[in-house]
């Protein structure tokens, strides 16, 4: 039986220019102009390059690495957001990002109009969440407090309308970026379970943890990234040994 | 896939306006007078310059203070919009780096949003221009929503423009204050027109936007009027503007996660 694929990273580099040049100052730019033009053609600097690895759909994929290693530019590259500088990426189905904490909320609107503007910016029409604006709400267990402006939210109800929303968007690909580090255990617990579900629900899960716990838990495959290449790719259990040797 | 197209574009409407409704709403979330404040500002301002270049200097123009009013609002839309979008991406920077929505669709939400401020201070020049003793006509009903989209259009291009360079260019922000603040006396606001020196006159005109929509604008409220010199300059520079701003914004946006 043949899978399918629902992410392909074709031996993708990623190299950053580095815009210090002309974010420095007017000034600096102009005296400077011809060493600053030079400078910012060659200034780069290189997350990784040549990696390669497929995600199947409906399974859970973790990536681990060191702080600056790359994890986020990966799940950047499978968003969208930012482009390879080499390589080919292949991604089929809706990918839905998990936001980092607020993002996309207004500290002054209430709880439930966050969820209306956060969906549209997950890509909902508004006729969508509004039909599902009842169990968004009742899955982020907030009860009263969706009438509050969320600039009197804790940082843990913050994190639960955050997911509540997300996980509520019927992604193809779920990314998942360290967000379950907040929120009080039984939430943790609850989001975990809805994990759990969308796996058996056959949805595409890829999530960067530095919980290796939680990587095992849920993952049935890992990459581990570092020294700007791809250092493993393959079981779970293997990829955390040489993790913790890093 | 006509279907699938109407509803792609039925999401970005739906992106637009919930955004812009996000605006307006915080807008004035916390404050008691809310839409008294969008209007204090351009007549404070009406009264401030009366009182310097009509009081004071003699300024010889009729109606002055009506005259100031129809400049200084649709001036307020234009420049409230720009020194906003200096910020409107960064302002969402987490959101840019993650979520693959339309980015242009940030700025639309503001240049609509001050412009529905702008809308919403016409029955305020009305109710100046029936103490004036003057009226609106049919001209008014047809060419005021016209001038209306140029507006939108030149200032959703500067815009575009504006907030994607700003980000790889950080001073542009103060420039663009700067800017504004000088093309503010470059634009026949304060005086008319025709008090410019005529050797300067079309360098004014050609390279101001708001130059020839703020004539416009003037001409149908006070003289029922249209210019169709300016018409024609003003459609032609919105067209240009917006094409321009279009275009490097997005030759820029697959940039914006990695700077921000």
């Amino acid at each position: 039986m043949k899978e399918e694929t629902a992410v392909v990273f074709d031996n993708v580099s990623k190299i950053y220019p580095l815009y210090h040049h002309i974010t420095a100052g007017f000034k600096y730019f102009l005296f400077n102009l011809p060493r600053a033009i030079k400078q910012m053609k060659r200034t780069s600097y290189k997350v990784f390059d040549n990696v390669s690895f497929k995600v199947y759909r409906g399974e859970s994929f973790g990536i681990i690495g060191h702080n600056g290693a790359g994890k986020s530019t990966i799940l950047g590259l499978i968003a969208g957001v930012i482009k390879p500088t080499t390589g080919k990426i292949t991604v089929v189905g809706k990918v839905t990002p998990f936001l980092e904490l607020g993002a996309g909320f207004h500290p002054d609107l209430t709880g439930r109009e966050n969820i209306i503007l956060n969906g549209i910016l997950l890509g909902m029409t508004k006729k969508k969440i509004l039909s599902k604006l009842d169990s968004i709400i009742e899955f982020s267990e907030l009860g009263d407090f969706i009438e509050q402006p969320i600039r009197i939210y804790s940082s843990g109800m913050l994190a639960r309308l955050g997911f509540s929303v997300a996980i509520n968007t019927e992604p193809d690909i779920l990314l998942v970026d360290e967000i379950l580090s907040v929120g009080d255990a039984p939430f943790q617990q609850k989001c975990l379970n809805r994990l759990e579900e969308f796996k058996q629900k056959g949805t595409t899960i890829i999530i960067v943890s530095h919980s290796q716990a939680m990587i095992e838990r849920l993952c049935e495959k890992i990459i581990v990234i570092g020294d700007h290449k791809l250092l493993y790719y393959g079981d779970v259990k293997e990829g955390i040994k040489l993790y913790e040797t890093l | 896939m006509k279907l699938l197209k109407s509803s792609l574009n039925l999401y970005y409407l739906d992106l637009i306006l919930e955004l812009f409704r996000k605006e307006f709403k915080v807008r004035y979330k916390s404050s008691i007078l809310g839409y008294l404040w969008s209007i204090a500002l351009p007549f404070t301002q009406a009264i401030t310059f009366y009182f310097a270049f009509k009081f004071i200097m003699r300024i010889q123009i009729e109606n002055y203070t009506l005259f100031l009013i129809i400049g200084l609002f649709p001036w307020q839309w234009f420049s409230n919009s720009i020194l906003a979008s200096t910020n409107a991406l960064i302002s969402n920077a987490s959101l840019i780096k993650k979520t693959l929505f339309l980015r242009e669709s940030l700025l639309y939400a503001t240049v609509l949003n001050d412009m529905v401020h702008f809308i919403l201070s016409i029955p305020i020049i009305l109710v100046v221009l029936f103490i004036y003793g003057k009226s609106i006509s049919f001209n008014f009903l047809f060419f005021f929503p016209s001038y209306i989209i140029i507006q939108f259009l030149v200032t959703s291009g500067i815009s575009l423009i504006v907030s994607s360079v700003n980000l790889f260019f950080r001073d542009l922000e103060r420039i663009v204050l700067v800017s504004l603040n000088i093309l503010f006396y470059l634009t026949p606001i304060l005086y008319e027109e025709k008090m410019i020196p005529k050797e300067y006159y079309h360098y004014l005109l050609k390279l101001n936007p708001m130059f020839p929509l703020i004539v416009l604008y003037r001409d149908l409220i006070l003289k029922n009027t249209v210019n169709e010199y300016y018409l024609i300059t003003s459609i032609f520079q919105a067209i240009i503007i917006f094409l321009i701003g279009y275009i490097v914004f997005n030759k820029l946006k697959w940039k914006f996660a990695e700077v921000l």
